[in-house]
């Protein structure tokens, strides 16, 4: 394999006398492997190796970006960014200020899930099959395991060199169920930093799945309509993210007038409860770094602080268009894609409602745990639970097919009247945003309860 | 590669090496203005051996890291599956057109230009509305060989233009897009600015709905991102056979309005989803899946098809460089013959729906599906009356498509993969606030 330490010094050397306003450079090498399973059998097991490089430079406003795995020639792809960059050119460049950063934050000395034996990772992933196959009508099964490692060199025309190293693991398994032509399924999706033990000692947890599974198919369905909804600190956080982190990402606001009017500071989205965080500084989540893809160093960020809007994820450019100080939230989900603005670890700050004082008052309500998945337009926001209970008389009732829920940001946020205790933060997700998927976030939230939500249903 | 084969095979007992090679320039717009402009270029080797009857397989971006690649497949066929198929031999393959080299002499300036002709076109019809859009053209090259003496490599050209705007009032927001794509160069910025058009003249007012049981067009758009998500996987050979489709066990059977018929098709002329062959060497084929409300047929990938006893259709896919495993190529309605200005003056009370957000998140294997309304239509008395807002709808496409009132002559490509025409359904659960 090419050394890109040695492409990277070659491209420092190369864009210091450039005609751009700003360019910089990033280098990638990574391995990974994965193993699925589809049944009983194992579907497929595999290793990648990857290497490659991109460039981006900035000219009156104007962006050329250009990416290869093809090193050989780097003179001609700083030219080319040029070139495209010159092509885009509009009035002026703004970025905010940054001070240039020389680094170097290793990590997969210590920890590095990818040179783990391929039958280690295999043992593990077959004691979970056993596990969900011991549970009668189950029909089959989906496991997939992937881990990676990965080391990444940015360095721009401002003089930063930064080398930073990051491993992740992910572990989803599903359990299908069916009778007669009733096909039913539960799942449960885990990750971590690239710490394996995280994805250790899950059989009980898996055979719950299961179990619950097999219940769905004799569970009946909810009618739809307006529902006070309690959803799980897993849910919630999904909840958060697509609810409210997707409309606090800069990139979509900065130059829309009407949309910077209604994302105004200060603006009141939620009660005197609710505070939402995003902060890449925590150790060890997902979604963590020491610095993003513009060198520019991780923050912890309020972004509705005591119901009111008080701060926007940013990326240099945002941040200087809206003249606030830049959060350090540009990421790029490979040397492939030019950064752009994302969460990293998103969750609502915990109360004191215990799980029983959020339920107790509700005569008729649902449950919803877990999740499938969620996606924005901003305004409106769907969010799908993998478990539904009902909620009778203040008390956990009868299971319920899987619920989706939908709501309108600038609504549903003023609905949350309760939030507990006990936030969990959830490392089983990826984010997707501008074709750039699946990227390490961490999601959380305590138990919340939510107000007049819609849910869809028959 | 010949060379990586080699290596292989002395190692195993049979061996297959793909490479892909693209090129590609998208033209970004943000916000009505030209932001961005890239060039990206990716290539990657997959190494597929049959060591001891057990697959292995190793993927890397390094084209010269031969023996790393071999070592790599090698390791992981100490666990793979059993090797249930056998490679294609040498073999002819379908003239599918994909390439035109026309692609390749499309200036940046002039995409540039059809990026904002297309701006224009809309802010015209709308001052306020904020737009982005995309003008993009790619060539990929692949070559598979193996073994057995199968060789194939074929040129591919891709050429796209699309557009999104954004209209925000109050809190109020609507969103409008088209996008179209072809194997050759596009430049009807009208055909694609008519669609947004429509769009935005049909949205002007809002309407408000009703929560109750009421009859659905899906316009191909709403077809597409409501209902082709279940049938994609359910018709998929791999699902089938582990007897998590819920069709798996109906071949033959009716269990479909007689006026649906679905086929899968990549060897139609200049579509982005065609090519001679599979990602395994398997020749193209149209393959019929639903034919009159009867399931006729699965998708398969040659490990699959020799699991279920069938033979491959030529949808072996390496979704982001993994093992070959079965998906669609181009999943096709055929059109039917109602004008969907007929479908809508049918109706008294309904509901068209042009966007589902949210529809693939729920228990697709069951054919539930759930969503929000991101774009759909009120219609009264047969005339569309306004936009509809924080609606959800819900159902099940089988109980959905089992009963179909009429199927539209107004097919067309959504995205590359799929084409359809509207479907009028009798009545579906609509909630809203």
């Amino acid at each position: 394999m090419p050394d890109i330490t040695e492409s990277a010094r070659r491209l420092a050397e190369l864009i210091t006398n450039c005609q751009a306003d700003y360019i910089e450079a990033r280098l990638e090498e990574s391995q990974a492997s994965y193993i699925t399973y589809r049944g009983r059998e194992l579907e497929s097991i595999g290793k990648t190796r990857a290497v490659g490089g991109n460039v981006r430079a900035l000219i009156k406003g104007g962006w050329g970006f250009t990416s290869f795995n093809d090193l050989s020639d780097l003179a001609s792809r700083v030219e080319s960014a040029v070139k495209q960059a010159q092509l885009a050119r509009g009035k002026k460049s703004e970025l905010a200020p940054v001070e240039a950063v020389i680094d170097s934050v290793l990590t997969l000395q210590d920890r590095n899930p990818v040179i783990m034996p391929l039958a280690q990772k295999k043992r593990l992933l077959d004691e979970y099959n056993d596990v969900i196959w011991e549970t009668p009508k189950i029909q089959t099964s989906i496991i997939a395991y992937g881990d990676s490692c990965k080391k990444t060199i940015f360095l721009s025309s401002l003089g930063s060199f930064i080398e930073q190293e990051r491993a992740d693991v992910t572990l989803r398994l599903a359990a299908i169920a069916t009778e007669d032509t009733e096909v039913q399924q539960a799942g449960l999706s885990l990750g971590s930093r690239g710490d394996f033990s995280a994805i250790e000692n899950l059989h009980q947890p898996a055979a719950e799945m299961a179990r619950h599974a097999v219940a769905m198919l004799s569970a009946p369905r909810v009618a739809g309509g307006e529902y006070t909804v309690v959803l799980d600190p897993v849910l919630a956080g999904v909840f958060t993210h697509e609810a409210f982190g997707h409309l606090s990402e800069a990139d979509f606001v900065y130059e829309n007038d009407r949309l910077r009017e209604i994302m105004a500071l200060g603006r009141e989205f939620g009660a005197a409860e609710l505070s939402i965080v995003d902060d890449a500084t925590l150790p060890e989540r997902r979604g963590s770094f020491k610095y993003d893809d513009e060198g520019v160093p991780a923050a912890k960020t309020y972004l509705i602080r005591e119901g009111k809007l008080t701060g926007r994820l940013h990326s240099r450019e945002t941040a200087a268009k809206m003249a606030e100080a830049p959060t350090g939230n540009a990421r790029a989900l490979s040397y492939r894609y030019p950064p752009i603005v994302r969460m990293t670890n998103t969750y609502i700050e915990p109360r004191t409602a215990s799980f029983s004082d959020l339920i107790s008052d509700i005569k008729e309500g649902i449950y919803a745990k877990n999740w499938y998945g969620g996606t924005t337009s901003m305004e409106m926001f769907t969010f799908s639970a993998g478990e539904a209970y009902m909620i009778r008389n203040g008390k956990l009732a009868e299971p319920v097919r899987p619920v989706t829920l939908t709501g309108n940001v600038f609504h549903t946020l003023k609905n949350i009247d309760a939030i507990g205790n006990d936030l969990d933060m959830n490392q089983g997700g990826g984010c997707g945003k501008g074709g750039q998927m699946p990227l390490p976030v961490s999601n959380g939230s305590p138990h919340i309860r939510i107000r007049r939500c819609l849910v869809g249903g028959r | 590669m010949e060379d990586i084969l080699a290596r292989a095979g002395k190692v195993a007992e049979a061996a297959e090496v793909f490479m892909a090679s693209s090129e590609e320039t998208p033209v970004q717009f943000e916000a009505n203005r030209l932001k961005h402009v890239q060039s990206k270029q990716a290539s990657f080797v997959a190494l597929r051996i049959i060591r001891e009857g057990r697959v292995g397989y190793a993927v890397s971006t390094e084209l010269n890291d031969r023996q790393k690649l071999v070592e790599a497949a090698v390791e992981t066929a100490e666990f793979g599956i059993r090797a249930e198929f056998t490679l294609p031999g040498a073999t002819a393959y379908p003239r599918t057109k994909v390439f035109d080299p026309a692609v390749e002499s499309v200036s940046l300036e002039e995409m540039v230009g059809l990026g904002s002709e297309l701006i224009d076109m809309v802010r015209k019809h709308t001052p306020e509305i904020l737009c982005d859009a995309e003008v993009a053209k790619g060539t990929t090259l692949v070559r598979i060989i193996n073994s057995r003496g199968g060789e194939l490599s074929y040129r591919q050209t891709g050429f796209s233009l699309g557009i999104q705007g954004q209209l925000i009032r109050g809190t109020d927001m609507l969103f409008v897009g088209e996008g179209q794509s072809s194997c050759r160069p596009l430049s009807d910025t009208g055909a694609v600015a008519g669609v947004v058009l429509r769009q935005l003249e049909l949205a002007r007012e809002q309407a408000p709905i009703a929560t109750k049981v009421l009859p659905t067009v899906f316009t191909p758009d709403g077809v597409a991102s409501a209902l082709i998500s279940p049938l994609m996987v359910a018709l998929n050979g791999k699902v089938v056979l582990q007897g998590a489709s819920p069709v798996g066990n109906k071949l033959g059977e009716q269990i479909f309005d007689r006026k649906l018929s679905l086929h899968d098709d990549p060897t139609i002329g200049y579509r982005p989803q065609s090519r001679p062959a599979d990602d395994e060497g398997t020749p193209s084929q149209r393959t019929p899946l639903i034919t009159r409300g009867t399931v006729a047929g699965f998708i398969y990938d040659l490990q699959t098809a020799a699991l279920a006893r069938k033979k491959s259709t030529g949808n072996g896919g390496r979704h982001h460089g993994g093992l070959p495993s079965p998906t669609p190529s181009a999943f096709i309605f055929t059109a039917g013959d109602t004008a969907f200005d007929d479908m809508v003056s049918d109706i008294k009370e309904g509901l068209i729906i042009e966007q589902l957000m949210g529809a693939e998140q729920g228990n697709i294997l069951s054919g539930d599906f759930s969503g929000n309304v991101l774009l759909g239509y009120k219609i009264e008395s047969g005339k569309i009356v306004g936009r509809v807002k924080d609606t959800m709808v819900s159902g099940n496409i089988y109980q959905l498509l089992k009963e179909i009132t009429a199927v539209g002559s107004d097919a067309r490509w959504v995205g590359s993969s799929v084409y359809t025409p509207s479907l009028y359904c009798p009545g579906l659960s609509v909630a809203s606030k």
